[in-house]
């Protein structure tokens, strides 16, 4: 495992949306990482100030190379450095892949249910890429379903789109979104936030006794949760990420 | 993303998830403490580190048990040392590296 502050390579930036820049990063020595893991960031001012944030990995890459999506916020300090002015080539201190707890585990032949509050998606789409990799594969995960509820405020400002389009087109993966702020054009349906029934309706079922993975702002996250428990779901299957903030609650 | 933009004091909410401890915690601790299942001193309660709250300052971090409260961790850098306070955790049951 590596371990403490290392320097990565930027080989790539694409533009996600609007407001959010995927990058891809090469780490020397990486020997891959599991999906659901998250990288710290650290950016050192001239005068020796560093400013710590914590990022999500968004692929699932076998070697070397790792990319983080980076939703700007408009009094970050590190956000908008990553979001608008990183070019490939520069370098960024970065420490990890880390984390345990919050990873889908191929060897759990569970159902997972996914469940994303806008930007909170990228932890989501590394497990949704790893399980799409792999479904040829032997361990007993890959060939479980998946699904993922998106509550996101418009379509512009989804993540992945024409590519979580595309997986879809599998059986075992079904993708529902929820449009808080604007609905697709020509929809026919209206901007609301998710609900109680409207989550219940599009998730599998208790009986099924799916895997959660739920990711987003605290208050999105924890409002979620509780209506899971509430409709029976063990809370001993419910994993959480919040990220804080304020931003996309459900 | 995990941690919000906030520095030197807590993000809206006050905390994020112990999941966010794991970078810090990787420069003390070859296995990973956010998958170990702790203890709370205070309350008993035991689970993963991970659902422990998590409140992220500019020097270090702190774990809060989200049963009682209490403080779990305490981690704080100053000058190149660390210094880690454990009391709130009356046992880690860890998962050995691979």
């Amino acid at each position: 495992m590596r371990t403490g502050w290392n320097v990565a390579e930027v080989i790539e930036v694409r533009q996600e949306t609007g407001t959010a820049r995927t990058l891809r990063l090469r780490l020397p020595g990486l020997t891959g990482h599991r999906p659901g893991q998250h990288v710290d960031v650290r950016l050192t001012a001239p005068d020796g100030y560093t400013a710590v944030r914590s990022y999500s990995v968004a692929s699932a890459l076998p070697g070397d190379e790792l990319e983080l999506t980076v939703e700007e916020l408009a009094d970050g300090e590190v956000s908008p450095y990553l979001v608008h002015q990183v070019a490939a080539g520069d370098q960024l201190e970065v420490r990890g892949p880390v984390g345990g707890w919050f990873v889908w585990n191929p060897a759990d032949p569970a159902p997972v249910q996914l469940i994303a509050g806008g930007s909170g998606v990228v932890p989501l789409m590394a497990m949704i890429r790893s399980h799409a990799a792999g479904t040829t594969d032997g361990a007993p995960g890959f060939a479980a379903p998946f699904r993922l509820l998106y509550s996101v405020r418009s379509p512009a400002s989804a993540y992945y789109g024409a590519e979580l389009d595309d997986l879809a087109r599998s059986p075992l993966l079904t993708v529902t979104y929820v449009y808080t702020r604007e609905a697709p054009a020509g929809s026919g349906t209206r901007p609301r936030r998710l609900d109680a029934p409207t989550l219940l309706d599009a998730i599998l079922p208790v009986s099924d006794n799916p895997a959660f993975f739920i990711c987003g702002a605290t208050a999105f996250v924890e409002t979620v949760a509780d209506w899971l428990v509430q409709a029976g779901y063990p809370a001993d299957r419910i994993k959480t990420e919040r990220y804080g903030g304020t931003g996309g609650t459900p | 993303m995990i941690s919000d933009e906030v520095d030197g004091g807590f993000p809206d909410g006050g905390y994020v998830d112990g999941n966010a401890a794991a970078g810090p915690l990787s420069e003390v601790f070859v296995a990973d403490v956010t998958s170990a299942v702790g203890r709370c001193a205070h309350c008993g309660r035991t689970a993963a580190m991970a659902t422990a709250r998590c409140y992220p300052h500019s020097h270090g971090l702190l774990l809060c048990c989200p049963g009682c409260s209490g403080i779990l961790l305490r981690l704080v850098e100053t000058d190149g040392q660390l210094r880690l306070d454990l009391r709130g955790v009356s046992f880690l049951t860890l998962t050995r590296p691979q």
